[in-house]
């Protein structure tokens, strides 16, 4: 047994061969490293780590179970209280969650909760575990909207808990921005999205895909015509946003989403009909998780991959895993500074980016430090593509076509956070679409509160 | 999987295909558009729907095979099944709601339809002679082989003026120069809508502002997800950023930077056309012809 303040180190494709492929950088824990990582939980009286998972799994549970080899019971632990563990252990921000309170991580570094969260999802998936209800049916016809992280917990839990529960799903895929959103690299799409998808499946939830609520079909519609009693909205994010600066409409300047979305949605990189722009110097403007998928993916299709962030690393909104992978890979971090112009050639082609230099200043209403102009710092970039990740505005689809359901001014479903209820009798909202763009975890939260708002808007005490 | 319940050649490399799609059959109205997706490998293809039946629950699409998918959608052939069918995506024509019908039955209306156009003008046009409205129509193509739906028109339209640039059938010339003919015959019209190619619709909008006619236009540009998510259809339209898949397809002609638009088409154009010509002739192009960048 190695030093108990460090964690069981795991396996990674090597930076300079993964850079140049799709596959999973992360190879997961074995068996036994899986165990010896186990042995380093504390087993807390007051589990801290509990309080700092958004759906509160009972984290120092299964991790005894991991540490006694019983995987299957693990697993079952966890399923109680998340749909989706194996997507979670690859993509939540434990470091800032469960991992962050980690009493372990007051000496030396926290238990891997999520590598072990990982490993018992895929454990469970190769041995052919399913998760299972007792519940018996309860006849209340419940639909979801979307299929996305928060759509996916919520009607897993319901289907749980015996409801009839239908998700409608605008694309062709389920998933949500586990498909078109998080790349292959990091999320393996058919391995373990449409697995974890199958099991809340395996609970009896039906799925129609190719229905867009707001359009094929109306909230009011389901509810008077199709017999719906309750219906629950996890809609996600909407249109990306651009910064307003000179010569953005420049060809080769793309949204992170159509990018993303055709890299990952469409497979654009396995040479299918969807085409993607290969650059070859591409500028990423942003800092977050979709700013580092954009930049990776990027990196892979061959292009020499700048991100430009106006504030400084310790502000990066991103995962520190993916900087860190990012960085390992060959992404170039130019910090501080902040567009201010997109130059192009004659045909109309983005040829370059004015950049200007940012210093910190005083804390803005985020806490964080506000960046500054230095003024005369401008400088060029050479570059064949911009990608802007900064953000969604929502989507005005479901909000415009259902009377009664009131919106905030930034046109987000107002939406309770401890049960998920709007202004509308039985709807229920969460995720993205109430709260703009944000986490994985954080919608499956709101999809998991909003299950329970469900469950008592039908008079259950839960 | 969605059932192609009719196909029909129209032209050359255009066909007709109803798909029964009852959810969207139920809810769509003219100017609305559906995207398609026919098998794993293909992409998602937004099309206009050019006709709808409530009772069977089928939707009419006309397509013209210009890429990969399109040509590999062609070889289906009637009962065969798409895998994928989305809609009714983007807003309806407000020509066509009931709540502006009023409004409406005080304008002198003329459509102007170019290429492939002419689908979805015919729903449009079709709502209105449903609703006591009768418009006037001009239909143009390049040339003869490519005109379709002429009789269906007729059924429907006041009148129906058929062009093509080669004189080959009907008026000789292009829509454009229909509608001038028309206006210096002393006809009226208060409000044009224009669907067609990009430089088309950009022409006749160039025209209707001289000639004083209010004028939209209905604009088709790339699109991945088509509901709002992905931002690669934005257009600029009145110096705002607007995203067709969600704020349109149409939109008031005078104030849409049509260059700009065009150019934005072009952004995948030598990507596509490898994919194409790989389909075509089993190997993808590799530059060096000189006519692809």
């Amino acid at each position: 047994m190695g030093d108990v303040n460090v964690r069981v180190p795991i396996a990674e494709q090597e930076p300079k061969v993964r850079a140049k492929n799709f596959d999973e950088v992360c190879l997961g824990y074995t068996e036994d490293e899986a165990v010896e990582e186990a042995g380093r939980c504390l087993n807390c009286k007051n589990p801290k780590c509990m309080g700092g998972c958004p759906v509160s799994i009972n984290i120092p549970a299964f991790i005894e179970q991991v540490k006694n080899r019983d995987f299957k019971r693990a697993y079952e632990i966890i399923s109680e209280s998340s749909a989706l563990p194996a997507v979670c252990g690859r993509v939540c921000p434990q470091e800032s969650q469960c991992e962050g309170v980690c009493i372990r991580g007051i000496k030396g570094e926290a238990v891997a909760i999520g590598k072990l969260e990982r490993f018992v999802a895929d454990w469970a998936r190769k041995n052919g575990i399913k998760p299972t209800t007792t519940a018996a049916k309860n006849g209340h016809k419940v639909a979801v909207i979307g299929s996305g992280p928060a759509g996916l917990t919520c009607a897993g839990d319901l289907a749980r808990a015996g409801y009839d529960v239908t998700i409608f799903e605008a694309l062709h895929k389920t998933g949500g921005v586990l498909v078109y959103g998080i790349p292959e690299f990091r999320l393996p799409k058919d391995e373990v999205v449409a697995a974890e998808v199958k099991n809340v499946e395996s609970l009896g939830v039906k799925i129609e895909t190719n229905v867009i609520i707001g359009k094929s079909t109306t909230i009011d519609e389901l509810m008077e015509k199709e017999g719906f009693e309750a219906v629950f909205i996890g809609s996600g994010a909407g249109l990306p946003k651009f910064m307003g600066i000179p010569g953005e409409q420049a060809l080769g300047v793309f949204s992170a989403n159509e990018y993303l979305t055709r890299n990952n949605l469409m497979k654009a990189f396995k040479d299918q009909d969807t085409p993607i722009f290969h650059g070859k110097k591409v500028v990423v403007v942003g800092g977050g998780n979709v700013a580092m998928d954009a930049a990776r993916t990027a990196l892979r299709l061959g292009a020499e991959v700048h991100i430009v962030y106006r504030r400084s690393e310790a502000e990066l909104p991103a995962r520190v895993e993916e900087v860190h992978h990012a960085k390992e890979e060959g992404v170039i971090f130019d910090l501080l500074q902040n567009p201010v112009e997109i130059l192009s050639d004659e045909n109309g082609w983005v040829k370059g980016i004015k950049i200007i230099k940012m210093e910190l200043g005083e804390p803005d209403e985020s806490g964080r430090r506000r960046p500054v102009e230095i003024p005369g710092s401008e400088y060029e970039i050479e570059c064949d593509a911009v990608i802007m990740a900064l953000g969604t505005s929502p989507n005005p689809l479901i909000s415009s076509t259902t009377e009664g359901l009131d919106v905030n001014k930034r046109g987000c479903i107002i939406a309770k956070e401890e049960d998920g209820s709007t202004s509308k009798k039985a709807v229920f909202a969460g995720g993205d679409a109430v709260t703009g763009a944000a986490t994985v975890i954080l919608a499956m939260g709101a999809g998991k509160a909003a299950a329970k708002g469900i469950r008592e808007f039908f008079g259950e005490t839960v | 999987m969605y059932k192609i319940t009719r196909k029909e050649e129209l032209a050359d490399n255009i066909f007709l295909m109803d798909v029964e799609a009852p959810r969207c059959a139920s809810n769509c109205l003219p100017g609305q558009f559906v995207i398609v997706r026919i098998d794993e490998e293909g992409e998602r293809i937004p099309l206009t729907i050019c006709d709808y039946d409530r009772e069977k629950g089928t939707i009419t699409i006309v397509v013209q095979t210009i890429g990969a998918s399109t040509k590999r959608m062609d070889e289906l052939q009637e009962n065969d099944e798409i895998l994928d069918f989305v809609g009714p995506l983007g807003l309806p024509s407000d020509l066509c709601l009931e709540e502006n019908l009023e409004e409406t039955k005080k304008k002198e209306i003329v459509f102007i339809a170019g290429g492939l156009g002419t689908a979805p003008v015919y729903p449009q046009v079709k709502w209105l002679h449903e609703h006591g409205v009768e418009a006037t129509v001009i239909m143009g193509s390049r040339t003869k082989d490519l005109l379709f739906y002429i009789d269906e028109m007729k059924a429907v339209a006041k009148e129906v003026y058929v062009t093509t640039d080669d004189g080959t059938y009907g008026f000789h010339g292009m829509g454009t120069d229909q509608l001038q003919a028309l206006y210096d015959d002393g006809k009226h019209y208060d409000h044009c809508v224009a669907i067609g190619p990009m430089i088309m619709m950009k022409f006749v909008c160039k025209l209707t502002e001289k000639l004083g006619i209010h004028t939209i236009v209905s604009m088709n540009p790339i699109m991945v997800d088509g509901t709002g998510m992905c931002g690669a259809c934005r257009l600029i339209v009145d110096g705002q950023v607007k995203f067709a898949c969600v704020d349109g397809p149409e939109f008031d002609g005078h104030k849409v930077d049509f260059d700009l638009a065009m150019a934005r088409m072009k952004q995948y154009a030598t990507e596509e056309g490898r994919k194409k010509l790989a389909y075509e002739e089993g190997d993808t192009h590799h530059g060096g012809c000189g006519n692809c960048a």
